[in-house]
């Protein structure tokens, strides 16, 4: 067995990459894979909440690359899904106390036992993003249909591209089909035409992902929600499935179909 | 561009917009020139080569062009035909 790092990454801040990561991990976890995540963002940990973890960290990302830990010890296994870990950040340090090839080295070790690696990257093009795209095989980038996501996006898949870490796929999240019906929001098909690279999902915006955030138990535990079964249908791509796109209620309604129609 | 459910909301296409102002930035930010800057480029292209022949600057087009994740700048330059040379 030889596990695949996917690094999660976004350049601009808040458009939903800790959540996808956990999500997807949940996601592929659910497939019966066995996968560790990794959260690279040292100082402002969180996938550790997003999860529901943050009650049972010993040992961080740091104390492991400064050895003063075991890698099993600063694993912690998700008691929802038992083929599935959690190696926090560090809270109280920064990210020069990690550099590229301590990430290799630490993602190279995890390989063995384990499917998949997640690594949550840190937003911005520094090097806590330099960081986590060192030890990956894929790239996924994740933007939301909104101008300045979109604007950081390309400017991370050119970075991704000149790391030669390419070509990365996009996650978008947060479409809002009745935003798009009323011409008010990009459409999906709009934000690949400008990013020109391959989608990998799309994310409808749903309530329940706030609500499972809240209580540490990412949405893809169930799936249920329009959102859940969008990260279980990414988790089947990656696995290499082919899987449709979801539909989403664009143009199906009556006022979209007469707009379709009158459009001038 | 508006379609019929805006005409009756009154309301405009701010997606357009988006798009439209995303794709001047991102070629912006690709190249790493400004607008600026790629209309000074194409004033010297059309000093250097009204050197040698006859253009008519308004018919010029020199743009950037997206093809996949590449850029690439199109110049459409129609050269007038040279009377005096066929004559001389």
């Amino acid at each position: 067995m030889s596990a695949k790092a996917i690094t999660i990454t976004s350049g601009k801040g808040g458009v939903g990459k800790t959540t996808a990561t956990a999500n997807l991990a949940v996601a592929l976890a659910s497939l019966n894979q066995k996968v560790v995540c990794i959260d690279g963002d040292i100082g402002l940990r969180n996938l550790d909440v997003v999860m529901g973890l943050e009650n049972r960290i010993v040992y961080d990302l740091v104390d492991v690359i400064e050895g003063r830990c075991r890698l099993r010890q600063a694993m912690i296994r998700d008691k929802r899904m038992p083929e599935l870990h959690l190696i926090p950040a560090a809270q109280t340090r920064d990210k020069s106390s990690v550099s590229p090839s301590d990430m290799v080295k630490l993602v190279d070790e995890l390989r063995e036992e384990n499917d998949w690696i997640l690594l949550d990257s840190p937003a911005g093009i520094e090097r806590g993003f330099r960081n986590a795209i060192a030890p990956a095989d894929e790239v996924i980038v994740i933007t939301n249909p909104e101008v300045s996501a979109v604007r950081d996006a390309d400017r991370i898949i050119g970075l991704i591209e000149a790391e030669e870490k390419g070509p990365a796929r996009l996650i978008i999240n947060r479409l809002n089909p009745t935003m798009i019906k009323h011409g008010d929001m990009l459409s999906a098909d709009d934000v690949l035409e400008l990013l020109a690279i391959e989608l990998l999902g799309i994310i409808p915006e749903d309530e329940a992902v706030m609500v499972s955030t809240n209580r540490g138990t990412p949405v893809a535990l169930e799936e249920k929600n329009p959102a859940a079964k969008a990260f279980h249908n990414i988790a089947r791509r990656l696995m290499g499935e082919t899987v449709p796109m979801l539909e989403f209620e664009g143009h199906s309604d009556f006022l979209g179909r007469l707009s379709h129609l009158f459009k001038s | 561009m508006s379609t019929f459910y805006q005409r009756l909301t009154g309301k405009t296409n701010s997606a357009n917009a988006a798009k439209d102002r995303l794709r001047l930035v991102l070629i912006n930010d690709r190249s790493g020139l400004t607008a600026l800057e790629l209309e000074e480029i194409k004033n010297e292209i059309l000093q250097v080569l009204s050197r040698h022949i006859e253009i008519d600057p308004a018919t010029v087009k020199i743009q950037m062009h997206q093809d996949g994740r590449e850029q690439r700048l199109v110049a459409d330059i129609p050269i007038q035909t040279s009377h005096h040379r066929r004559i001389g």
